[in-house]
């Protein structure tokens, strides 16, 4: 098993014809049971079309209901992503994986509010992974996202991160060591944002074939102290952290829009302390994520 | 992005909020025609520049006559002005706002931002406006109300009165606040705001509420909406650097140590520096390529780098994924020959064309340090500029 995805997960891509699009449509597509899964494009204006040999719809309504795809990928440019991800939620798809980066932050905060009253009035839930994130991957059966492919390895550790490349960080060193991912997963460096580290942690928990989690954090927002509390409660597996942003100074934005230091609570020392407190195991140095993790099985 | 607090004070006022008249002013000759035109008796001459605590480092005065006007203007104008936000150095004053003199009875706060946990707009006020917002939060912090804002429904009423009875407003100016409040959400709102502070903010002696103070800032993501914004961005203001950088749309921010870092990702940019401060050395910037680094965009790293003579040494660490590690070795090798390096180089590649890329390094002839995983890379570079 693993989260969210598996091999049997059927896929939509909005923002297809773009030049990021069919670049990583094709990447998926060539990586493990990606031909069988990637079986939808959305684009309005090129409706009936075919890119690498995948339909293309006029509507993720019509690409759901014609190919019986669940989940769909985001590539749509800034501007027109979050009405992209009101699409997937309005056709009741169970998982929207927006890959855009630099989405205006109000547009987010419309688009989750929607979201949140739709769910309140008793409308289908679709989960938001994203925006601003690599994607996730559930090695040797489906890469949803633009991680390299190549340096994950089946397994049973979770990974999940905010960031990008420090996401591949410790996945290498997991496979260097021979430990194998069940899932890993992007949750993206926006501030306002869908899935958050105490969500993955939670499908971690619950997943039987995952046996301990590597949880990488960084500066900015509360999503890091709150998951550490639900997990001193409930997490039943080990779980190895690190907190990037030690050296990073207050009120500059460090690359992501959410990386920012903005009270005092949200520092990298405040965060690896809460984690440490709720039974983590931390790190300051992020070359030893793997080893430490391969300490506690 | 940020502005002025008189750009501010126009934005306020075409959303209806009452500001003081003012006039900014460039030179002194300037500032006193400004005082003429508002006619006084009382000004007030006010330091712009983007960092808070103006007051405090003395850029804040009251003038009473038109000769007061002419010195202060002259005082303020070109200091280095220096504030808890400005760093050690302060910031140099080139631009005034000359205001009319307020009839101060009671300071308040009120500030808008946006909420990451409950994902909503929230309102922060407080009765002990004037001073450092984080210093009340710190010490009574019972003197901070916060209201959340749900961006579907907007302002109501009832929040507007609970805000004012939260920070005791007297009855008589709660009409006004109410409307305040909806013309600041809707002010937040339609600028793509990230940060809109108005502290202080003066109930005076005949009940009235004006915004004497007026910080933004921007969500750089929602510019592109916004030229009007755009164009009231002054450079002298940022750091020539991270200007630089932008241009070839790259994250840079200038830091106090001496190792350079070039990292792709921002995540993994800010852990190289955290392992370069483990190691026991200070890093220098942090700088994300991002995910197409070309051999052009490595270059002009390089150069914004090296511009920095603090620097003693270079860090580069690459996790190749859909960016190729020999890309990146090739934008390495031309970057230090172009620069014509003079400063220890240490490369740590991972990912795809791993091996490749060490080859063309090894090949270049340059004495470049290689290195497997990024502790060990750090550990090299500590070494070499000790």
């Amino acid at each position: 098993m693993s989260i969210y995805i598996n091999k049997n997960t059927k896929v939509i891509t909005q923002g297809i014809t773009g030049k990021t699009g069919q670049f990583h449509t094709e990447k998926c597509q060539e990586y493990a049971n990606g031909k069988e899964c990637f079986v939808a494009g959305v684009n309005p204006k090129k409706a009936g079309e075919k890119i690498f040999d995948i339909p293309i719809f006029g509507s993720v309504k019509e690409a759901a209901s014609e190919t019986g795809a669940t989940v769909s990928v985001i590539y749509v440019p800034p501007a027109g992503a979050a009405a992209a991800i009101w699409e997937a939620v309005e056709a009741d798809l169970d998982l929207a994986i927006c890959i855009t980066e630099g989405i205006p932050v109000r547009d987010m905060l419309e688009v989750r509010n929607r979201m949140k009253a739709k769910e309140a009035a008793g409308g289908k839930k679709t989960l938001l992974l994203g925006p601003n994130c690599p994607g996730l991957i559930t090695p040797d059966e489906i890469k949803i996202g633009i991680m390299p492919g190549h340096i994950h390895r089946k397994g049973r550790i979770g990974v999940v991160s905010r960031s990008g490349t420090l996401t591949y960080e410790a996945v290498a060193q997991l496979t260097e060591i021979g430990l194998g991912q069940s899932s890993a997963v992007g949750i993206g460096g926006d501030p306002i944002n869908g899935l958050k580290h105490i969500d993955v942690m939670k499908a971690f928990n619950d997943d039987p074939d995952t046996d301990a989690v590597i949880m990488i954090g960084e500066i900015g927002g509360p999503d890091e102290a709150e998951a550490a509390l639900w997990c001193k409660a409930n997490m039943k597996k080990p779980i190895v952290g690190f907190i990037a942003g030690v050296t990073a100074p207050p009120g500059k934005r460090m690359g992501h829009a959410g990386a920012l230091i903005s009270g005092g609570a949200d520092t990298a020392d405040a965060k690896l302390a809460i984690m440490e407190e709720c039974g983590f195991k931390v790190t300051r140095n992020p070359s030893e994520m793997g080893k430490l993790l391969k300490a506690l099985l | 992005m940020k502005i002025h607090e008189y750009q501010g004070k126009e934005i306020l006022k075409k959303f209806g909020v009452a500001v003081p008249r003012g006039i900014p002013a460039f030179t002194v000759e300037e500032a006193v025609e400004a005082a003429k035109q508002l006619g006084g008796p009382v000004w007030v001459v006010k330091a712009q520049i983007h960092a808070g605590g103006r007051g405090k480092g003395g850029g804040v005065k009251v003038a009473k006559s038109l000769d007061d006007v002419k010195t202060l203007a002259g005082q303020i104008l070109g200091m280095q002005l220096k504030t808890h936000q400005t760093g050690p150095e302060g910031q140099k004053v080139r631009r005034l706002y000359i205001e009319d003199g307020a009839d101060i009875q009671k300071e308040y706060y009120i500030s808008l931002v946006t909420d990451r946990a409950s994902q909503k707009v929230a309102f922060i006020a407080s009765s002990e406006g004037g001073m450092d917002i984080e210093e009340v939060a710190h010490s009574t912090p019972e003197k901070i109300v916060k209201i959340f804002i749900d961006p579907l429904a907007g302002v109501t009423d009832a929040q507007a009165k609970d805000l004012a009875k939260g920070i005791t407003l007297p009855e008589d100016s709660v009409p006004q606040f109410v409307d305040l409040c909806k013309k600041l959400y809707t002010c937040y709102m339609e600028t793509d705001a990230s940060l809109v502070e108005i502290n202080p903010l003066n109930r005076d002696s005949k009940g009235n509420i004006v915004a004497l103070d007026a910080k933004f800032n921007f969500d750089s993501n929602a510019l592109f909406r916004h030229p009007e914004i755009v164009a009231l961005r002054d450079l002298d203001e940022e750091d020539a650097d991270e200007i630089e950088a932008s241009k070839f749309d790259l994250a840079y921010i200038s830091l106090d140590g001496n190792i350079g870092c070039l990292v792709n990702g921002a995540g993994l940019a800010m852990a190289t520096m955290d392992t370069i401060k483990l190691f026991g050395a200070e890093p220098a910037n942090f700088l994300d390529v991002g995910g197409g680094a070309t051999t052009e965009k490595v270059t002009e790293a390089f150069k914004i780098m090296l511009k920095n003579p603090k620097v003693k040494g270079i860090l580069v660490n690459i996790f190749g994924g859909i960016m190729k590690c020999d890309t990146i070795a090739n934008g390495v090798v031309t970057a230090a020959r172009e620069t014509k390096l003079s400063v220890p180089l240490v490369v740590r590649m991972k990912g795809t064309n791993e091996d490749l890329g060490k080859q063309i390094l090894k090949d270049s002839g340059l004495p470049i340090i290689s290195a497997d995983s990024m502790a060990e890379a750090a550990q090299k570079i500590v070494a070499a500029v000790k």
